[in-house]
């Protein structure tokens, strides 16, 4: 039993073993089996990918779900705290996989509960089964993660599932890192310090398409802007266009955590380097092999 | 006018010397002293000092510093000097270490970190650097630079 509130909660060896389960729940050779356990889904924040494939997940593995979608039909809107609320939902599940708007929110509910907590997105702070997933579609695509070209498109000062790729990529030597994004949206410094590898930042994607293994791009976090002005003035700032994707090498691959709004050309979705809908349907499997080991691994 | 001759000696209890300029009633907070408890103290501010240039210092009767207390005064003075006395006399001396860990005393400047948020949430930050002093929240990983601790204790 344990959290999984960062990206660096994991050692190398256990994302590599955590990526080989996959394959086997993926190849029928593994079925995680969590008969007689509860799953609850506490989502304060909407999620449509997150809360729908964790629920998928647990139930093929035979667990019970409960939970809900939003901090509107909960206490929490009548002014309950996080901590009571955390409190409450243990004594229903064996497991808390959370989702919040707020900053280190994952890791204090971890500090209350008993029960391990999941940490499915807390404010702008890590999305770590979200860069697992990532991380396994290119294991799946290139053969290996070691020693790639990355390059991460968009707002990557509120994008949680950047901070996690950025930091379970500090595993794997990366060639090279780009982050391309508008001056106004540049990776946070807390986050660049740490990393163990070549890093360049620049605002043009156009300027190094061909060397790029790996894209990834991110959409506008609007919801996190404290103001409203500030995201009017860097809305539309970028946008991955069909031209620029066919100067990509033709076996590299963009990817995308979902939901995009207008960031990628829809007619990309027809080129070959258009993964992001395989790197989606990773995410039940990924995530019933992350609760196996989470609630029954030990 | 040189500062040793400002106050007198005390018999017991706790003086800290060279605190940056401008300092001691930062100290005095961190040490949660407001006057009311009855120690008497002396404070001498903008001192001439070789070392320093300027410098404050600080004489508690009959207040011994705790190791622990010792640590959050390096956060806003680091080259500061704490000596226990009894009887006049220097008994002991805290080691000036930043802490690893400061709990509860600074506020997290993320409005959007938890700590922020929750009436039980305590902050908790890790010194990254100690000089310049770097902490880190270790609920939302924002930093806080010496002059915003300074800022914060100085309230």
């Amino acid at each position: 039993m344990r959290d999984v509130i960062s990206i660096l909660d994991f050692s190398k060896s256990e994302v590599l073993e955590l990526f080989e389960l996959t394959d086997e729940v993926l190849s029928g050779k593994f079925k995680p089996r969590l008969e007689g356990k509860i799953v609850a889904t506490a989502f304060f924040e909407p999620s449509t990918r997150t809360a729908l494939s964790f629920t998928s997940a647990a139930l093929s593995a035979g667990a019970k779900v409960l939970g809900f979608s939003s901090d509107e039909a909960t206490s929490v809107s009548k002014g309950e705290n996080l901590a009571d609320t955390i409190r409450m939902l243990e004594n229903y599940a064996d497991c808390i996989v959370m989702r919040h708007k707020l900053d280190g929110s994952a890791k204090f509910a971890a500090e209350i509960a008993k029960k391990p907590v999941i940490n499915a997105g807390d404010g702008k702070r890590e999305h770590p089964t979200q860069a697992l997933i990532d991380m396994y579609t290119v294991r799946k695509l290139f053969g290996t993660m070691e020693g790639l070209t990355f390059g991460f498109l968009g707002d990557l000062r509120y994008a949680r599932t950047v901070n996690s790729m950025l930091r379970i990529l500090t595993m794997f030597r990366p060639r090279m890192v780009y982050l391309i994004s508008p001056p106004q949206l540049r990776a946070r410094a807390e986050i660049l310090e740490e990393l163990n590898y070549p890093v360049k930042e620049l605002t043009d994607v156009r300027d190094i398409i061909g060397e790029l293994d790996v894209l990834y791009v991110t959409r506008i976090q609007r919801e996190r802007f404290l103001d409203e002005d500030e995201y009017e003035k860097v809305k539309e700032s970028y946008r991955l266009e069909y031209r620029t994707v066919e100067k990509m090498k033709r076996d590299s691959a963009i990817l995308h955590p979902l939901p995009r709004v207008s960031e990628i050309d829809r007619r990309i979705d027809s080129m070959p380097q258009a993964k992001y809908f395989l790197e989606a349907s990773y995410a039940v499997p990924l995530r019933s092999a992350l609760l196996h080991e989470v609630m029954a691994g030990d | 006018m040189k500062s040793g001759l400002i106050v007198s000696k005390i018999r017991n209890g706790t003086v800290i010397d060279h605190i940056p300029a401008g300092r001691a009633l930062a100290v005095l907070k961190v040490l949660g002293i407001k006057g009311i408890e009855g120690y008497r103290i002396a404070l001498v501010m903008n001192a001439e000092s070789s070392k320093m240039g300027k410098k404050d210092i600080l004489k508690i009767e009959d207040r011994e510093i705790e190791e622990k207390e010792a640590e959050l005064i390096t956060l806003i003075a680091p080259d500061a000097t704490i000596n226990i006395i009894k009887d006049y006399e220097v008994v002991g001396k805290r080691k000036q270490e930043i802490p690893q860990e400061v709990v509860g005393l600074l506020r997290c400047t993320n409005p959007s970190c938890i700590t922020n948020n929750d009436v039980e949430a305590v902050t908790r930050f890790r010194t990254i650097k100690r000089k310049p002093l770097q902490l880190a929240c270790e609920y939302c990983e924002t930093r806080l630079t010496e002059d915003e601790v300074v800022r914060q204790i100085l309230g």
